[in-house]
């Protein structure tokens, strides 16, 4: 099946040399980590995790959203996601990859990542974050290639396929959960020390994830002509309203909690993303665009005339899938650790291996999703 | 189809509860549970010994560092120049910094102007050990002190995001061109795993006093057996007022400080 993904046009192939370039780059990046350690990222002693933990966390987010069209698709046999269903597993099987590379990223001895599975320790949240992850990965490339492989040939899909089909959807909903436990369950962090972390993640993840899945079908419709319906398509944009109303009304919880209580280690994170603290607001501007931008492709996606246009639509999923990545890929990791637990103020810039790497992983990603979309494509139009 | 959908999610669910049961049943020493039988209050500890220290910053004098020299000079703590690649296992720092939740308004200017020391607390119940995925930090169960093993970290920084006292540091790049004076009788570190103070455990393995608390010319420090009332330490506690850092958040500090 794989084969299929060696035949394409001039600009498929430009698509695949242009990742490959970014992909060499991150990768010479990386030696250069490896070479002489992590102090050639902007991370140091009071911020310790930088853009490589919160990609992976927005990531985690894209990865379990696929549970969105798997659901109705499976489990109340809506038809209608019958062709999105494929790109929706298969994103999540890119989403699940980057992931991973994240984490090795972001590893000082990489080496040693086997002492997790070789020393288990239930008591720690990445023991569990690395079962899951690891586990949704299986599960979404045996169901997806075996579906497609099937379909391929014409016939139905084998009948063990849809038990792990099943199993994959509370999977999908433990990887983000579990996610937020990474954060949530830390004493002294108190950005993050919040019991609506994990829904907000999922929220999140279920507005970000379905946006992105809606801009992929649109760039599959114009570079491949496959079309996954416009049924399809507005209930996505359904679902992604829905989360992202969610996802706001959690946000606003975490602001009436902290400067309500007025309680000063509650609000100082906040304070810092989105006012600034003692003079030092890198991250103001960023979060202010994240929230205008979030909320004003919400309203886009609230009146129902403009989410069935195209354009209409396509611009509030950036909208919300850009909100989401700052609030998410940048201020939750971030401001978790501002103040740091001596309540100084530490800035963090990422540097240009450290943004280089973070580029790489994110082609990697593209690329893996371009080759099985290609397949994915090649198999339903029967090309 | 509807019926199936039904019984799936009926057994999905029965699964699910029957899992959790299985998991606390299974752990019973994880999280969960400690957090019940060991919250901040209660003085005795799990373990025979239970090291600690005493912090009198009536003695400390602010400009003096002998401690901190004598730390990081026998256990080879590299000194660099920028504060992103620090390494520190014992510092330090203003009132606000080291006591953030206690008193901040009319401070009285001996306090805001004094700087107070801070170490790793080897909690008796360290969240940074509930967060390490290969038990390279763990707690020794028979003098509770908070341990790391250097060749199993895998440099993931979870127990520094853990740490509430900022107590860890991270190898960003080789210590060990920064060592000023290399120590033979311990071992130097390499780049990509986390460090702490270990409560000069090589030290007490010989009948020695951590290395700070013998280099304190004031004698303001006092190390000794928490789990014994006799000890010295157990009667400056009984005979003064202490304060352990951030003790709201249940870790159960071994460090205490008299102000």
């Amino acid at each position: 099946m794989i084969e299929k993904a060696l035949k394409g046009d001039r600009s498929y192939w430009g698509w695949i040399v242009f990742l490959l370039f970014i992909i060499a780059a991150g990768v010479y990046s990386y030696a250069r980590q490896l070479d002489t350690g992590l102090t050639v990222t902007g991370m140091g002693r009071d911020v310790s995790w930088g853009v490589y933990i919160a990609q992976f966390t927005f990531l985690v987010g894209v990865a379990a959203s696929a549970v969105m069209v798997v659901l109705p698709y499976y489990l109340h046999d809506y038809k209608a996601f019958g062709k999105i269903v494929i790109v929706g597993e298969f994103m999540a099987v890119a989403a699940t990859i980057m992931c991973i590379l994240f984490i090795l990223a972001d590893m000082g001895r990489p080496d040693r990542v086997l002492n997790v599975l070789l020393y288990p320790t239930p008591h720690s949240m990445v023991f569990w974050d690395v079962t899951v992850l690891n586990g949704y990965l299986l599960l979404n490339i045996i169901s997806g290639w075996a579906v497609l492989g099937a379909e391929r040939k014409g016939v139905p899909a084998p009948k063990w396929v849809k038990p792990v089909i099943y199993l994959s959807i509370p999977w999908a909903i433990s990887i983000h959960t579990v996610t937020a436990f990474l954060y949530a369950g830390l004493p002294g962090r108190h950005l993050w020390l919040t019991a609506v972390l994990a829904p907000r993640f999922l929220a999140s993840a279920f507005a970000a994830g379905p946006a992105l899945l809606i801009l992929v079908t649109y760039i599959l419709k114009k570079t491949t002509g496959f079309d996954a319906g416009k049924e399809a398509v507005n209930k996505l944009a359904v679902i992604v309203t829905y989360a992202a109303v969610v996802n706001f009304f959690l946000i606003g919880m975490e602001f009436f909690t902290a400067f309500y209580s007025n309680i000063p280690g509650h609000m100082h994170s906040l304070q810092y993303l989105f006012f600034g603290l003692h003079g030092k607001g890198q991250l103001v501007p960023w979060m202010w665009f994240s929230m205008m931008i979030g909320l004003g492709s919400l309203v886009v996606l609230l009146v129902p005339k403009l989410r069935k246009s195209s354009t209409w639509l396509i611009a509030a999923c950036l909208g919300i899938v850009l909100s989401i990545w700052i609030d998410k890929g940048v201020g939750l990791i971030l401001g978790g650790f501002v103040p740091s637990p001596l309540e100084e103020i530490v800035e963090y810039f990422p540097t240009l291996i450290e943004i280089s790497v973070t580029l790489g992983i994110w082609a990697i990603g593209i690329f893996l999703l371009t080759i099985l979309l290609k397949v994915a494509v090649a198999v339903k139009t029967q090309d | 189809m509807d019926e199936q959908r039904r019984e799936f999610i009926r057994k999905t669910g029965l699964g699910v509860l029957a899992g959790l049961g299985a998991v606390s049943g299974l752990f019973p020493e994880s999280s969960l549970e400690s957090a019940v039988a060991s919250t901040s209050s209660g003085d005795s500890a799990s373990g025979k010994t239970r090291w600690g220290m005493v912090i009198d910053t009536r003695k400390c004098r602010g400009e003096c560092t002998r401690c901190i020299d004598a730390c990081h000079e026998v256990h080879n703590v590299p000194k660099f120049d920028n504060a992103k690649d620090e390494i520190k296992w014992i510092w330090k720092s203003p009132f606000e910094n080291v006591f953030p939740g206690e008193s901040k308004q009319f401070v009285s200017e001996e306090t805001r102007e004094k700087s107070y020391l801070a170490l790793c607390n080897h909690c008796d119940n360290p969240p940074c050990v509930r967060a390490c995925p290969t038990q390279a930090t763990f707690k020794r169960r028979w003098d509770g002190i908070v341990a790391m093993d250097y060749h199993r970290c895998i440099g993931c920084r979870f127990c520094m995001a853990a740490c509430p006292y900022g107590a860890r540091s991270f190898n960003w790049r080789d210590p060990r061109p920064a060592i000023k004076k290399m120590d033979p009788s311990y071992p130097t570190r390499e780049r990509g795993v986390v460090e702490k103070c270990n409560f000069c455990s090589e030290r007490l393995a010989r009948n020695m006093q951590p290395a700070c608390v013998e280099a304190c010319p004031e004698g303001a420090l006092t190390f000794g057996d928490l789990n014994d009332e006799q000890s010295e330490i157990r009667v400056l506690l009984d005979r003064n007022h202490t304060l352990q850092r951030k003790s709201e958040l249940g870790t159960r500090p071994s460090v205490f400080y008299i102000i």
